[in-house]
């Protein structure tokens, strides 16, 4: 007996019973639509936040004086004078794995143009800082180097900011506004980055050259962070050796003792955001297998059930000349063209499903193809396996007996 | 004449628990192409363990049966399975057709475990046993659609459909009015008139007078193995038969 003739056969059993092989189908159909569907939010919404940790730069390294403990009292991170202006100066000129570095002090209070006034914060940064948190300038200029020198009072806004404090859209560049009762002349606008995964509203900000901040708004001397930017993402652990070890030497730190400074780098946290993703992606795949399975179950009963039904028929078949092998195949065959035909409705369901959760819900989907080959792959196994005892079953009956079973 | 069949003290015990049912206890006998053999006992007499053994469902616990000149005994079940194909053809008591396939598709079943047969050739072999048996007007008529004789006569094409060696009937008019009986037993006739060799197992003494040869079987043995002189002619009861109203 050939292929063909094999599922010639199965066909022909199937369509004598559609709408049992629809509901059996169901089982598989419902299973590999959720896993697709689950599947495609999961990586939908992991790739949404990572899309904005790399928006934030997801190579940054950010450097804050350690917590200190005086007295028995944890002090507040930003009393710390710790990182001083040498340490931003050496990350600068000794580190091979840092591409880009800016000191950062920020006050936050009331900016104030003309009649309007909203609360922002103010951090003070050299030019670099753009490049690390990957800020573009819409209308104007960055501040130079030479504002820095001179700790020039001119100031870089957020869309936010600029959205507050004119309200009427006129041309901000050139306005002078003030911060503190300090002016600041606006020299460019940022282009407009939304809200960040955390919900953070990343527009609103002023830049300032942190000289002018440290100096004329808080002064102080020393830092209150450090921002770097490492190479590309996979250096930044490189790079926080080296900062580490720079500022373990300006600070005078002896071995064995504790750091004066903490890093954090963006890689963690998109290491963070991602694992729970992950993990959030394999529950749901983990409760679409199941149902999958319960699926594969289904199918085993209805085979069972229609191997004993068509007792008869598998009898008259053997004595017929059918060997044990086209019995397994028939019901085999059976069993597979369930599951695969289930598989293929259930896919078209599954990416139907994840597109109308993005276009109702507007949730972030993403459809791997490797998650429709899987699952597809899943519900073919599906189909062999659960269909393989029956089949098994079916292929062992006695001829004698089953040409004579009531 | 060619031996078909050939048995040479044939035994079959089957273990019942502890205990050991002789179901035959030493058979012999040979049958040759050509001839319409009935085989007759009654419930018990080894007939069914015969039937079986004769149609290479079963083997002997011990003897030598050889089908076509083939031993049998020492058979695999996929080799028995394949000579069941090849040489025998069944028809049974109670049709056994599929459900809710039609004529021609039932008669194809055996052609569709024999590679030899191409889809083509499966169809215009079912399509002549099915004149063969006078259904050449139901080609297309699925199972359910169809009385228990045409029924009867489609198991028969399928038993034609392979040209065996030898069909083996098993009780096949046990379920048809006597009528249809008889028209079941013509075409037997016919079809033994055509030379082919034909066993019809019966508990029905009644039909052994329409076959070429009558053996009886009481508990395992072979009681009386006649050749029968005066055949008669099932047609010309048939031709006196009332005809049914339906």
């Amino acid at each position: 007996m050939n292929g063909t003739n094999l599922i010639k056969i199965a066909l022909r059993a199937l369509a004598n019973n559609k709408m049992r092989g629809f509901l059996t189908m169901l089982g598989i159909i419902i299973g590999v639509a959720s896993v697709i569907t689950m599947l495609a939010i999961g990586q939908g919404s992991k790739r949404s936040i990572q899309a904005q940790i790399s928006e934030m730069g997801s190579n940054m390294i950010m450097i804050h004086p350690g917590a200190d403990i005086r007295g028995g009292v944890r002090q507040d991170a930003s009393a710390m004078e710790t990182l001083k202006l040498n340490d931003y100066e050496d990350i600068v000129n000794e580190t091979r794995f840092v591409s880009y570095t800016s000191p950062t002090v920020n006050s936050s209070g009331q900016a104030i143009y003309g009649a309007n006034n909203a609360p922002t914060t103010v951090y003070g940064v050299s030019p670099d800082y753009l490049y690390i948190r990957r800020y573009k300038i819409q209308d104007g200029d960055m501040f130079t180097e030479q504002d820095i020198q001179t700790a020039a009072k001119v100031c870089v806004v957020g869309k936010t900011v600029v959205d507050n404090l004119f309200p009427g859209g006129e041309n901000s560049v050139g306005k002078v506004i003030r911060f503190q009762k300090l002016p600041f002349r606006i020299v460019g606008v940022l282009e407009s980055k939304g809200y960040n995964s955390m919900g953070m509203d990343q527009d609103d900000l002023i830049l300032a050259p942190y000289t002018t901040i440290q100096k004329k708004v808080l002064a102080i001397t020393h830092l209150q962070g450090i921002t770097c930017s490492a190479l590309k993402e996979e250096y930044t652990d490189q790079a926080i050796d080296e900062i580490t070890e720079i500022l373990r030497r300006n600070h005078k730190l002896k071995e064995g003792a504790d750091d004066d400074f903490t890093i954090r780098s963006q890689q963690e946290l998109s290491t963070m955001l991602t694992s729970t993703t992950d993990m959030m992606t394999v529950l749901l795949a983990a409760v679409a297998g199941i149902s999958l399975l319960v699926g594969g179950i289904g199918i085993m009963n209805i085979m069972y059930v229609s191997v004993t039904e068509r007792t008869r028929e598998i009898g008259l078949r053997m004595s017929i000349g059918a060997k044990g092998i086209d019995i397994l195949a028939q019901f085999l065959i059976e069993s597979i063209l369930i599951s695969v035909t289930g598989g293929l409705i259930g896919v078209v369901l599954g990416v139907g499903a994840a597109l109308v959760v993005n276009g109702v819900a507007h949730f972030p989907i993403y459809i791997q193809p490797w998650s429709v080959v899987l699952s597809f792959a899943v519900c073919t196994v599906t189909g062999v396996f659960f269909g393989w005892y029956p089949a098994k079953k079916a292929a062992q009956l006695d001829p004698i007996e089953a040409i004579r079973y009531e | 004449m060619k031996e078909i069949i050939k048995l040479d003290n044939i035994k079959r015990d089957f273990r019942v628990g502890d205990e050991t049912v002789h179901a035959l206890r030493g058979v012999s006998f040979t049958i040759h192409e050509g001839e319409f053999v009935t085989i007759m006992g009654t419930s018990g007499s080894g007939k069914s363990t015969l039937l079986n053994t004769l149609g290479c469902l079963d083997t002997p616990t011990s003897g030598e049966y050889y089908l076509d000149g083939v031993s049998v005994r020492t058979m695999g079940k996929n080799a028995r399975a394949t000579l069941r194909n090849r040489k025998i053809g069944f028809v049974f008591q109670s049709y056994n057709l599929l459900p809710k396939t039609t004529a021609v598709e039932n008669v194809e079943l055996p052609l569709m475990y024999n590679p030899n047969y191409s889809a083509a050739k499966r169809k215009e072999k079912a399509v002549n046993a099915l004149i063969a048996v006078g259904l050449g007007d139901r080609l297309e008529h699925k199972s359910n659609q169809m009385s228990g004789g045409q029924m009867q006569r489609v198991a028969i094409a399928r038993a034609l459909v392979n040209d065996p060696a030898v069909i083996l009937a098993d009780e096949a008019t046990g379920n048809l009015d006597t009528r249809t009986s008889f028209e079941i037993l013509v075409l037997f006739q016919k079809l033994h008139a055509e030379g082919r060799t034909i066993i019809f197992v019966t508990h029905n003494p009644e039909i052994s007078g329409y076959s070429s040869r009558n053996i009886t079987l009481r508990d395992g043995h072979v009681t009386s193995d006649m050749v029968n002189t005066n055949v008669l002619d099932a047609a010309e009861v048939l031709a006196r038969l009332p005809k049914n109203d339906d």
